[in-house]
């Protein structure tokens, strides 16, 4: 994609950009009271480098987001989700039973924490391999259209 | 929970999956299918159950479109058959 969108779309998109991913970092830590969670939110943020993808073209946003960025943030988020999960066997729980981890180190509302860092894990990941399959899929179609 | 907007909703979202699978051209196809999984969000909603309808708008409506759209820049608009 040589050619950049016209003045309306790139101007929208700057605009919406930062507002779709506050909305979905606010879908992901708002996940443990009400709708959404740490999938919808990833999902959210994916979105919002679609757009960026639509209004800028792919080599634009590559530039700011690598591949090699996106990997290294997939690993990380599911080494998150794992590592509390695994955590919370060490006092003798299940996988991912905050409470014991919460009863063993005696902090009160340590397992909202904890739900928040694992939602926080699964959106990173989610993102992230969202955003790779968008980048290989667009790759070579987007060019030819 | 009105029993009239669902039925409508729902007779609107069965016209749209017929739609969908015996159009001819595989863009508007998949534009139908991104009516169709807005439809079945709001539907969703309508049931109570938000969490579902937003995964639905989400990835249904949002993602889905966009991997065909791509998939279809790959290969052909037209159908063969």
């Amino acid at each position: 994609m040589t050619e950049t969108e016209s003045v309306v779309i790139r101007t929208v998109a700057r605009i919406a950009v930062p507002f779709i991913q506050v909305f979905a970092l606010y879908v992901i830590v708002h996940g443990a009271l009400g709708a959404g969670g740490g999938f919808q939110g990833g999902v959210v943020f994916a979105a919002s480098f679609i757009l960026m993808i639509i209004a800028f073209g792919l080599p634009c946003v590559r530039q700011r987001v690598s591949t090699r960025w996106l990997m290294i943030c997939s690993v990380l988020g599911i080494t998150i989700y794992a590592g509390i999960g695994l955590l919370c066997l060490l006092p003798a729980g299940n996988y991912l039973e905050y409470g014991a981890i919460e009863a063993a180190l005696g902090i009160p509302h340590l397992h909202g924490y904890l739900i928040d860092a694992v939602e926080v894990g699964i959106g990173i990941t989610v993102m992230a391999v969202m955003t790779s399959i968008i980048y290989d899929m667009a790759d070579k179609g987007g060019e030819s259209s | 929970m009105i029993w009239e907007l669902d039925f409508a909703l729902l007779l609107f979202m069965i016209f749209c999956a017929v739609a969908a699978i015996t159009v001819r051209d595989l863009l508007h196809a998949t534009i139908i299918l991104s009516a169709y999984s807005l439809i079945m969000a709001v539907i969703w909603s309508e049931m109570n159950a938000v969490d579902v309808a937003f995964t639905e708008a989400a990835v249904g409506a949002g993602i889905t479109t966009v991997l065909f759209i791509a998939a279809i820049a790959r290969t052909g608009r037209r159908s063969s058959d």
